[in-house]
């Protein structure tokens, strides 16, 4: 079968998305002995190519439109390259991007949409499930083709703009270049709980951060966030407090060296990726462990 | 609100959907977790959605706020939670062809919002960034292009003069980044968590939604019939990924797991004491 996958990028940097989904699209190719087509749609397209001219991308189309992602401009773009390349399967990001046009993609070309996909299995239809990622390592080949592609964009009908970008606030600390973080979530319970969390991450020297629900409730600020839409951290030490693990925070801290655990439910998935754990009552062991250090646990 | 500022009457039209929780210890009977493991509530993105249509309702002098759901009778106990938060009104859409499938695909759901689109004519559409539940975070963005309107996906800032014809958004994307948006009204939104502090219901507001309207909608109601049901896409297997925790669990009472847990600390050698 042929497959179609579009790239990614960002403010200039293509995004790794792009691989996976290249690696994903040159595995089904395979397994039918079809083409893997590639699209990279405005931003550095030539230096974008560059990078995508791996071994197993048979042709790489460049839509040269535009520098930033723009979801009418992509709609368009793809559906275009759809028309022209006819592939049987269609391959974009699960990324916040990537569900601001897939779907609209799928729905004007009335083909059925799978969101979150981990893995892909050509049985004739396609079987989707589980993960996959990184690109096999290769050598750049050269001997891709690239086809500047005249995608016709309809400017009348892009109705929205992006007019900046902006990093989250909450002050200069930067949870991703801590050595040691001490991560807090919902097992807290209660806001006036994060002061225990805060004197242990105080008496240990090491950073305080937090998994989404802390700073949806607006407990802490939002550069204190590791996960998927927050920072990605990889400190040498990182301990989970009434964490779960669920898998967009995961995606935010599984290169930490050191996974410490503390929650009170032992199938948690924060243990499927921790290294040490207590599977206890964190408001009896965090007191303790403060005390191990020397400090002084405050009331909570 | 600008003082003697000129307000035209706005509708604005909020996606809500119940959804299922499940309990910490489940089972899987055939194609979905058995009953009595589920408990039912508002989905938790839409409790957004609610508030940021009321706030905008409250800005203005002419905002109607309308909520639809497609689910059973059961769903209009969670319909029922943004009345008393100040929707004014409710749709509820439901049918026999729809209760026979095992889960709704993203193409029908937006086929059904669509006709409803098309009865309400709102300005604006809100819907939550995903559901608990299916997790699937299309429905939006499809049913969007499906009605022509202009659309941004996973909002967390929402800047818009009631009556104006331009939102002005922050997306939230990866690595806390957000962009800045400007989208065309009619436009369709989806919210993301942290957007806004969603108010508990007044008692007042409680006893003012008994009396509310929520109008129940068949499929033939709305112009489309049982094909709408139809998906390429069938759900073949659902089962539990198997946890392969290799994890070294320190035991004991809390005084000898944290003394444990020191003792490895100091040895990583990034931490002192």
């Amino acid at each position: 079968m042929t497959v179609l996958a579009i790239a990614e990028h960002r403010r200039g940097e293509l995004r790794d998305v792009s691989f996976e989904l290249a690696t994903a699209g040159r595995d089904l190719a395979d397994a039918t002995d079809g083409d893997l087509h590639l699209a990279v749609i405005g931003g550095a397209v030539e230096a974008f190519v560059d990078r995508l001219d791996r071994e197993g991308v048979d042709v790489i189309h460049t839509i040269d439109e535009g520098e930033e992602f723009n979801h009418d401009v992509y709609v368009q773009a793809v559906e275009a390259l759809y028309d022209e390349v006819e592939p049987d399967t269609l391959l974009m990001p699960n990324s916040v991007n990537g569900l601001d046009y897939a779907p609209a993609v799928a729905n004007r070309l009335s083909l059925p949409l799978v969101t979150d996909a981990i893995d892909i299995e050509h049985d004739g239809g396609l079987a989707v499930t589980r993960e996959k990622y990184g690109w096999p390592p290769a050598e750049g080949t050269d001997d891709t083709e690239v086809r500047a592609f005249d995608a016709d964009i309809d400017e009348s009908a892009v109705r929205s703009a992006v007019t900046g970008f902006q990093e989250v606030g909450g002050g200069d600390v930067d949870i991703s270049e801590a050595e040691v973080l001490v991560s807090v979530g919902r097992g807290i319970e209660d806001e006036e709980n994060i002061a225990l969390i805060e004197a242990l991450a105080e008496t240990l020297d090491a950073t305080l951060s937090s998994s989404r629900p802390i700073v949806d409730n607006g407990w802490l600020p939002k550069n204190r966030q590791v996960g998927q839409s927050g920072k990605q951290v990889t400190p040498e030490v990182y301990i989970a407090i009434g964490i779960s693990g669920a898998v967009q925070h995961v995606a935010g801290m599984k290169g930490a060296e050191t996974i410490v655990a503390i929650n009170t439910d032992s199938n948690a998935p924060i243990y499927d990726l921790a290294d040490y754990g207590i599977v206890d009552d964190l408001f009896e062991v965090v007191p303790a462990l403060i005390e191990e250090f020397g400090g002084e646990p405050p009331e909570v | 609100m600008v003082a003697g500022g000129q307000f035209r009457p706005m509708k604005i039209l909020i996606a809500v959907t119940e959804v299922a929780e499940v309990e910490d210890d489940f089972e899987i009977e055939g194609l979905g977790v058995a009953e009595q493991y589920l408990d039912y509530d508002l989905n938790e993105w839409d409790d957004y959605a609610i508030e940021e249509g009321v706030q905008l309702q409250e800005a203005g002098e002419d905002v109607e706020v309308v909520s639809v759901t497609i689910g059973p009778e059961r769903s209009e106990e969670t319909i029922r939670m943004g009345l008393a938060k100040g929707v004014d009104r409710a749709i509820r859409v439901w049918d026999d062809a729809l209760e026979e499938r095992e889960e709704l695909g993203v193409e029908t759901k937006a086929d059904v919002l669509a006709a409803v689109v098309e009865d309400e004519a709102p300005d604006l559409v809100l819907t939550g960034v995903q559901s608990n539940d299916d997790a699937f975070g299309a429905t939006g963005v499809a049913l969007a292009e499906e009605i022509g309107f202009e659309w941004a996906a996973v909002v967390n800032t929402l800047d818009l003069d009631p009556g104006g014809s331009v939102a002005s958004v922050h997306r939230e994307l990866e690595g806390g980044v957000e962009e800045l948006t400007d989208v065309e009204l009619p436009a369709v939104l989806t919210i993301q968590t942290g957007i806004n502090e969603p108010r508990y219901a007044s008692l007042r507001g409680i006893r003012q939604a008994q009396s509310k309207e929520i109008a129940p909608k068949s499929l033939g109601d709305l112009g489309l019939d049982e094909s709408v049901t139809e998906s390429p896409i069938t759900l073949t297997q659902l089962y539990e990924p198997e946890t392969e925790s290799d994890a070294t669990v320190f035991e004991g009472s809390p005084d000898e797991e944290a003394d444990q847990l020191a003792d490895l600390l100091r040895e990583t050698g990034v931490v002192e004491g």
